[in-house]
């Protein structure tokens, strides 16, 4: 007797949906004071000048906030647009393209946003 | 009674089935929750683009002055805040809808009227709590 399981394998991943689910849950929940946090640094540096704002952006505590904002920003935008390309993106070639490329644009985003802040926090 | 060999054989894509098809999703009457549903994806995807505007105005701080300046100028020109305020009121909104599903996550906020309630509270508290970021950072700056 043959079960329908032959007729579904290969059709597609089932290995880490809830990996997905979880990340995403707990990259939500740690941005929420984290964008507290950038709206209340930007307000707080409304018409402010140069100097003020690398002063601000450099104190130690705002950076590693910022660092973090970045970090788990990244990763939940990251998961999150990969959600909506494997939703609208139809054609295995172009659905496997736009994920890659939500990728580079997240680490490179990431990767570029976090450089500032180091060379802010540690100086010059 | 289908026997087991029948089962199988009304399972097997190689004779496909006319199996009724649901209808478009214009066909509905957009609800409250089905909007913010979409709005929530769509802050989402809003707001993944606009971490280039965070990465430029922290790039630029760490630039100089003369590279922040430019960022000051095209963020403070009606072009610039536009966008900032689209941003800001993505991001708070985007931040609401998120907490609802916070809610809904924990197993509570199911019923319809608590659902209508909190769709309603998303749209509402967003607009409300932007308006009131910026009437803050209005009034820092002397304006207001």
């Amino acid at each position: 007797m043959r079960t329908p399981l032959s007729q579904v394998r290969g059709l597609g991943s089932a290995k880490t949906g809830t990996e997905h689910f979880w990340a995403q849950r707990l990259t939500a929940l740690a941005n929420v004071p984290l964008a507290l946090f950038l709206i209340a640094s930007v307000v707080s540096l409304v018409g402010a000048d140069y100097e003020t704002a690398r002063s601000y952006l450099s104190m130690p505590l705002v950076s590693v906030g910022l660092m973090l904002l970045i970090g788990s920003g990244v990763y939940h935008m990251r998961l999150g647009l990969q959600v909506v390309i494997e939703d609208y993106v139809t054609g295995e070639r172009l659905k496997l393209l736009s994920l890659i490329a939500n990728t580079f644009f997240c680490v490179v985003v990431g990767l570029v946003s976090l450089y500032a802040v180091l060379k802010l926090g540690l100086g010059s | 009674m289908a026997t087991p060999e029948a089962t199988s054989k009304s399972a097997t894509p190689r004779s496909p089935v006319l199996r009724p098809v649901s209808p478009h999703l214009q066909i509905y009457r957009p609800m409250m929750t089905t909007t913010m549903s979409i709005v929530h994806r769509i802050t989402g995807v809003g707001l993944y683009t606009g971490t280039l505007l965070l990465a430029w105005w922290l790039v630029a701080a760490a630039s100089g002055p003369e590279a922040y300046q430019v960022f000051a100028d095209f963020i403070s020109s009606v072009f610039g805040r536009l966008i900032l305020f689209g941003y800001s009121w993505a991001l708070i909104h985007h931040l609401l809808g998120g907490v609802r599903h916070f809610i809904w996550d924990m197993g509570h906020g199911f019923e319809l009227k608590q659902v209508e309630v909190m769709a309603w509270g998303t749209l509402i508290g967003s607009v409300v709590l932007t308006l009131g970021v910026w009437a803050l950072a209005y009034s820092m700056m002397g304006v207001l």
